[in-house]
């Protein structure tokens, strides 16, 4: 550029800092940045300015304070007497268990729909396009309302399972019966499955701040041991077949190693399941998924599955046809051609979009409020901050949390996504 | 220089967001509408009909506090407000006035910087069950699915009523009555727990209203009442005594219908103040001196109200119980115009 050389060899002069275009960023990024910081003080300003005129204080010490309600679904132990803070983590689990299996069950469907969508089959891709449309083009709300709707309308009440004396005598069949050699009953409020009981339970260490339940943590201790010996196993067939060209058999291993261990140690704890009962006005005993949760699962896993598959879709598109072509011509067949070639170069298209997905489903648990599903947004954003009048505290912390859980997420998947990417050497 | 214009509008800005809260006369006054947060729906208490006008036990005193502050008890809006929303409605400046059948409680009245002004329906918190789940007490609701809304003090007392009784119960959170009543008809809860006067209200509204019933445990307080900010007096008590104004209308035998008569012919002197006949009591409290006048002029006093929005003969037929006149062996009692 004929600028640069054109410099003048003379001082620095103030108008500089709008004409010379080495100085004029620097002028115009110091503004922003003071009118930034300008807007921030002014926001801060007006806030403790309002508060004080109302008299309150900001200040999170209601978070020690006992709660004073109860919590449908509760993962970890809480009774009405427990704090605040006890109840922000009871949502907080629900929340993240939402989003937990929202994830795993659309990434399932939405993989499976993306490669649908592209089959050959007139009707069946066709059909796929009719689902990626219809749950696309629709607020995530209406599914979930519809869902949990549809769930709560069409089951039994409780009561239809009873058997009184009467009916006993006439040899007729309650109105509704349970499932699955009578261990599952789906009533209109949610579903009653069995729930794993140990009559040598481990008991549970006290930390002060949480208590460990050291049966749960002694059964995932001994799953991940497994599953690491297996993978040392399947490491060493997988050399020995290098070096050598022949797989050694390793399927019996797999099996004792994955399953022996846990087998054994549920035999020591005395395990067995406490099926449902129907007592009073609810079957008790068991575990209850209650429609609340049901539902939001279902309309998360299926919006969101749309979008995946769309993601899905474009990543197999992005690879280049020749791929394909070049492995029919090597005998390839196409289900393995997708498995083996398409897919995995695919991934590196899909991942990223793939991330905000979850993202997304992870902030859209906050719409179970609408089912009466208690997460974050219902105990913290909801009860908590009526029943303390704490908003501007309880607000901050929610979209801290939230905050946190999306960073958490997005990191994870960009450790995943660096290690599918195409290594340079 | 463009700093210190930005310098003034930041004070100016924050000095009109501090004094927004105080003087909510001078403001209704300027708006010529009374901004009255009121419940979603519940008949009765406050509902909006077909065409959208809005009437019930509570929105009349709205009304009422209308007419004494701008002289047409027209000029409200009802601002619909959640159990969740309502006290962040009133104390953003959202709405001048909060009447939703609200609890007085402690921690409402001091944390949350609120007034409750008056009492204007003394309650207490009921269950409602179908008639044929064979239930006659709220203590035989062990292990019961149990509908409640959410924000409500409802919420604490259904906890503290099933610990102190030793028995157990799945609580579904909803957000409104509307939403609650769908869930108790559809069967998704065995019971569904609110206020007694609001049980009262949802179940007139139900097809089959014979088919369920109100369980006679009471088992909290609920003194119902309009709630304004705290900090501005002078409000607080326009809306209080425009309230008394009414309880002492029906005390004395003053209605809709008579008031002008009464006015021509009475030589109560306590009367003649109230009507704005003798004293000064509007000015005394920024108001003129007719305010309470209209205000009983446009919807009659709480006898009246009481009757024609809730009362026994209504679809909701409540009797007057704890809420008739102290001389009548209520507690409703207002203190004296002097």
């Amino acid at each position: 550029m004929a600028m640069a050389t054109d410099v003048p060899k003379d001082g620095f002069r103030l108008s500089m800092l709008i004409y010379d275009t080495r100085y004029r960023s620097y002028t115009i990024q110091l503004v922003v940045l003071v009118l930034f910081a300008l807007a921030v003080a002014w926001l801060l300003s007006n806030t403790v300015q309002n508060l004080a005129a109302r008299g309150k204080e900001f200040n999170f010490g209601f978070l020690w304070q006992r709660a004073g309600y109860d919590i449908g679904q509760q993962l970890i132990p809480y009774t009405n007497d427990s704090t605040h803070f006890r109840a922000l983590l009871v949502g907080l689990i629900n929340t993240l268990v939402v989003a937990f299996f929202g994830c795993i069950f659309a990434t399932i469907l939405g993989v499976l729909i993306g490669v649908l969508r592209l089959s050959k089959n007139w009707l069946v891709s066709r059909l796929m396009t009719i689902y990626v449309e219809m749950f696309r083009n629709v607020p995530l709300l209406l599914w979930i309302l519809l869902s949990y709707v549809i769930l709560s309308e069409t089951t039994p009440q409780p009561r239809d399972f009873r058997v009184t004396d009467e009916m006993a005598a006439a040899g007729k069949e309650p109105a509704a019966a349970m499932m699955l050699f009578d261990t599952v009953a789906v009533t209109n409020r949610g579903t009653n499955i069995p729930s794993p009981l140990f009559e040598r339970g481990l008991g549970t260490l006290d930390l002060g701040f949480l208590s460990l339940n050291l049966t749960f943590w002694a059964i995932v201790a001994v799953i991940a041991g497994s599953v690491w010996v297996n993978r040392r196993i399947l490491a060493s067939a997988r050399a020995t077949q290098e070096a050598t060209g022949v797989r050694p058999v390793t399927w019996w291993k797999s099996i004792l190693v994955l399953f022996a261990p846990l087998i054994a140690l549920l035999i020591a704890l005395g395990f067995h399941l406490e099926i449902p009962e129907l007592k009073g006005f609810n079957f008790a005993g068991g575990i209850l998924v209650a429609h609340s949760f049901t539902a939001l699962l279902i309309a998360l896993t299926l919006y969101t599955a749309a979008f995946i598959a769309e993601i899905v879709r474009a990543g197999i598109m992005a690879v280049s046809r020749g791929q394909s072509e070049a492995a029919f011509a090597l005998g390839l067949r196409p289900g393995r051609t997708m498995n083996l070639i398409i897919l995995p170069q695919a991934l590196r298209v899909i991942i990223p979009p793939l991330i905000s997905q979850y993202l997304n489903l992870t902030k859209n648990t906050s719409l179970g409020i609408a089912v009466s599903y208690l997460d974050l947004r219902g105990t913290l954003g909801g009860i908590t901050l009526n029943q303390t009048g704490r908003e501007l505290e309880c607000m901050l912390l929610m979209m801290l949390i939230y905050l946190t859980i999306s960073l958490t997420i997005s990191t994870l998947m960009n450790i995943y996504n660096k290690s599918v990417q195409l290594k340079a050497r | 220089m463009k700093k210190s214009v930005f310098f003034g509008a930041l004070a100016a800005t924050t000095l009109v967001s501090g004094m927004a809260l105080a003087a909510t006369l001078d403001d209704v006054k300027a708006r010529g509408e009374l901004l009255c947060g009121s419940n979603t729906g519940l008949t009765g208490f406050g509902s909006p009909d077909a065409s959208g006008n809005w009437s019930g036990f509570d929105v009349d005193l709205c009304r009422a506090v209308a007419a004494a502050v701008l002289g047409d008890a027209n000029k409200v809006k009802f601002v619909p407000t959640t159990g969740e929303t309502r006290f962040t409605a009133l104390q953003s400046g959202e709405v001048d006035l909060l009447v939703r059948n609200s609890t007085w409680t402690f921690s409402r009245d001091t944390e949350l910087a609120l007034d409750f002004v008056a009492v204007n329906y003394y309650d207490g918190q009921g269950f409602m069950v179908k008639k044929d789940l064979g239930v006659s007490s709220a203590k035989e609701l062990d292990g019961a699915t149990v509908c409640i809304q959410t924000g409500t003090t409802t919420e604490l007392n259904l906890a503290d009523f099933f610990k102190q009784n030793n028995i157990s119960y799945q609580p579904v959170t909803v957000a409104d009555d509307s939403e609650a009543q769908r869930q108790y008809l559809a069967g998704a809860c065995d019971a569904y727990t609110t206020d007694a006067s609001g049980l009262a209200a949802s179940r007139a509204t139900m097809p089959d209203a014979e088919n369920h019933v109100i369980l006679p445990e009471i088992i909290s307080k609920e003194p119902l009442g309009p709630v304004v900010r705290h900090g501005d007096n002078q409000w607080g008590d326009i809306v209080r005594w425009t309230y008394f104004a009414l309880l002492v209308a029906e005390e004395k035998g003053v209605t809709a219908a008579n008031v002008e008569e009464v006015l021509a012919s009475t030589a109560d002197e306590e009367v003649k103040r109230l009507l704005g006949a003798s004293g000064d009591m509007g000015a005394k409290i920024g108001l003129d001196n007719d305010a309470f006048k209209r205000s009983i002029a446009a919807v009659g006093n709480y006898g009246e109200i009481f009757a024609r929005n809730i009362g026994e003969g209504t679809s909701i037929n409540l009797a007057r119980g704890l809420n008739a006149l102290w001389t009548q062996g209520g507690l409703q009692y207002a203190p004296p115009f002097r």
